[in-house]
């Protein structure tokens, strides 16, 4: 369960002095649900999501992430959270197997544990044949599975993905949001940020449109559907925030 | 603060960095050949130098020797100099270094000191040059000894014995044990390179593994796990002192090393032997302590490298920062080579410096216990408050994700 109350955060920037990157944004995610944050280049999603994930601290407002507060208990927060970003990559002198060990064991499992996880993760994203070749090795796909398989390895209650399938074959793509509607299938928290229009109308339960800071719009598709008098989701999104000036998703 | 995880965070830095071939070079390659190498190199060379001046007869000019053919005579006969015969650009000559020195005796030399006048010879040389002051030490033995060859036989002409003008000789006898004697000519050296080389072996590992993460995205996948942040800057904190301390004891052990083999094939000959032969011995329980005294110095480089390095935004800019400060190393540690400079209490609160000064110390087999217990105690304070100064860097959203 993610619960975030007027979150916010304020950076100061010594040109342009205080900026509102994420402006007072109230939202809840259940279990089992998919919650899809849409928002343009610099809306203030990946601040919102770095919030949740206790990144960074939020300046007013807070969040509670599996039932832990991000502000009182970071720490418990993070042993029970996936968090999946671009800017998360992987060690290029590990393998596979390695780097999953030693989240495995910062999450403090125990060696058995990690292994069996292991075998079971390697199954199911398919990673059997890079598992112990070195991840400057892999193609991009076979990094983002790996990192997907990270922030899985001690199965957290909520799985943070910031747009997890930039940059990949459609196959791929596919396999990992096949993934990840698992999740929510085994009762899983799963906020979900994307551009891809299609992944927010296949996987989404609760789409929250941010803009400038704010959450602007939120609601299952169908109500965005009917709120807007759209069937497109990428008109529903430009007319959410305003008009065609803003920056594309 | 949990010692599991900051031995899963050291393990798993390590073996990254272990598998990286620049760690590698600077930790182990660059001290394993740089102390014996400049060892070798430079006492080598000077010990060639040194011994082929030596070798070399000096050419000496003797001017205005007209009728001094008893003083011309003897020095014709003194095989350590070679006498040349007189020429008017003699000064020229010492200038392009054709002629050592030039003796000039005064009118009527022989016959003055037959008379019992006082008589001045002048020696004319090119200062600072080695092989002009080695023909100079030549010429003086010379007059010295055909000075006391003329006061003898002036002694005897009437009948008295030399010591009426010899009461009592004057000998020194060095009593400082070769080691110490070794520890004053290159024992400064050696710790010089061993701070020096700590600092570097420190560089690399600091800036990858806290610059190198904020560039190849891994930073912020690491601080999302549940790891508490001062676990992590221990775990890499101790990655960096463990990149350090190899840099600086294996370029202790070459240099251990150096000197051993200076016994071992000191009777073989040899250029090898002949180099090694001229370097003086040191003490091998002091090159330990040596090490010793490098760790809390080793602490304050690696905390401060982190420090530094964390703040940078890529290796670059991190090694924009770090690159000047070894001129804040070499400044003091130079100092410490310089002699005269001795150990006192306020020097011995002076970083690296005071490390450099006792180091001399012990490589010559000298022990001030209260100095090293002030030194030893005043660098763990500082290395604390460099390593504390770092665990709250790294507490700092403003640092961690600076743009």
């Amino acid at each position: 369960m993610i619960e975030a109350r007027q979150l916010t955060k304020v950076f100061q920037d010594r040109k342009r002095g205080a900026i509102r990157a994420v402006d007072g944004v109230s939202f809840t995610c259940r279990p089992g649900q998919i919650y899809g944050l849409l928002g343009a280049n610099g809306a203030g999603k990946t601040t919102t999501l770095r919030l949740l994930a206790t990144l960074l601290r939020p300046t007013a407002g807070g969040a509670s992430v599996a039932g832990f507060d991000v502000t009182a208990e970071p720490g418990r927060v993070r042993a029970n959270v996936g968090f999946l970003a671009t800017s998360t990559a992987l060690y290029g002198r590990l393998t596979a197997r390695e780097t999953l060990t030693y989240f495995g064991r910062l999450h403090g499992l125990a060696d058995a544990v990690i292994a069996a996880r292991i075998e079971r993760l390697a199954d199911e994203l398919d990673m059997r044949e890079f598992l112990d070749r070195r991840v400057e090795k892999y193609s991009t796909g076979m990094k983002q599975k790996t990192s997907i398989a990270r922030t899985l390895v001690h199965d957290p209650a909520v799985s943070i993905f910031d747009e997890p399938t930039v940059g990949l074959d459609v196959m791929t793509a596919r396999n990992i949001v096949r993934f990840v509607r698992e999740r929510r299938d085994r009762g899983k928290t799963v906020i979900y940020s994307t551009h891809v229009m299609s992944e927010v109308e296949k996987l989404c339960d609760v789409v929250g449109i941010i803009h400038r800071g704010r959450l602007v719009a939120e609601g299952t598709v169908a109500q965005l559907r009917a709120r807007y008098g759209e069937a497109d989701m990428e008109e529903i999104f430009v007319r959410a925030v305003g008009g065609e000036e803003t920056e594309a998703p | 603060m949990s010692t599991r995880n900051i031995l899963t965070v050291y393990a798993k830095e390590l073996r990254d960095s272990l598998r990286d071939r620049r760690t590698l070079v600077s930790m182990i390659l660059i001290p394993l050949l740089m102390i014996p190498g400049i060892m070798m190199v430079a006492v080598g060379v000077s010990a060639r130098v040194m011994s082929k001046a030596r070798a070399e007869i000096p050419t000496v000019m003797l001017l205005g020797d007209g009728d001094a053919p008893a003083v011309r005579a003897a020095l014709a006969a003194n095989r350590r100099i070679r006498l040349v015969p007189a020429a008017p650009d003699w000064r020229q000559r010492i200038a392009d270094k054709q002629l050592r020195a030039a003796v000039e005796l005064p009118a009527g030399f022989d016959a003055a000191l037959a008379r019992g006048a006082a008589a001045e010879v002048k020696i004319y040389d090119y200062e600072g040059e080695l092989r002009s002051g080695f023909a100079v030490g030549e010429l003086r033995t010379f007059f010295n000894e055909y000075r006391q060859r003329t006061v003898a036989a002036r002694l005897a002409a009437r009948g008295l014995p030399v010591e009426l003008i010899r009461p009592f000789e004057v000998r020194t006898e060095n009593v400082a044990p070769p080691e110490k004697v070794g520890g004053n000519l290159v024992g400064g050296l050696v710790p010089y390179l061993v701070i020096l080389l700590c600092f570097t072996g420190a560089m690399y590992p600091a800036m990858d593994l806290t610059a190198g993460e904020k560039e190849r995205g891994t930073m912020e996948t690491i601080l999302c796990s549940p790891v508490a942040r001062s676990d992590l800057v221990l775990g890499k904190f101790l990655v960096v002192l463990t990149a350090s301390l190899a840099t600086g004891l294996i370029s202790l052990l070459s240099s251990g090393a150096t000197f051993l083999a200076r016994g071992l094939v000191l009777g073989g000959g040899g250029a090898a032997a002949r180099s090694l032969a001229a370097l003086p011995a040191i003490d091998p329980v002091g090159l330990l302590l040596v090490l010793l005294m490098v760790v809390p110095v080793a602490v304050l480089f690696c905390a401060v490298l982190l420090a530094v390095s964390l703040y940078a935004k890529s290796i670059k800019e991190a090694s924009s920062y770090a690159s000047p400060m070894i001129i804040l190393i070499i400044v003091p540690a130079m100092m410490g080579l310089l002699p005269g400079l001795e150990l006192n209490a306020r020097l011995a609160l002076v970083p690296i410096l005071n490390l450099a000064l006792v180091s001399k110390e012990l490589v010559s087999g000298v022990y001030h216990w209260p100095y090293l217990a002030l030194i030893f105690g005043s660098t763990c304070l500082y290395a604390a408050a460099a390593l504390a100064f770092c665990v709250r860097l790294f507490n700092r959203e403003d640092v961690l994700f600076r743009v």
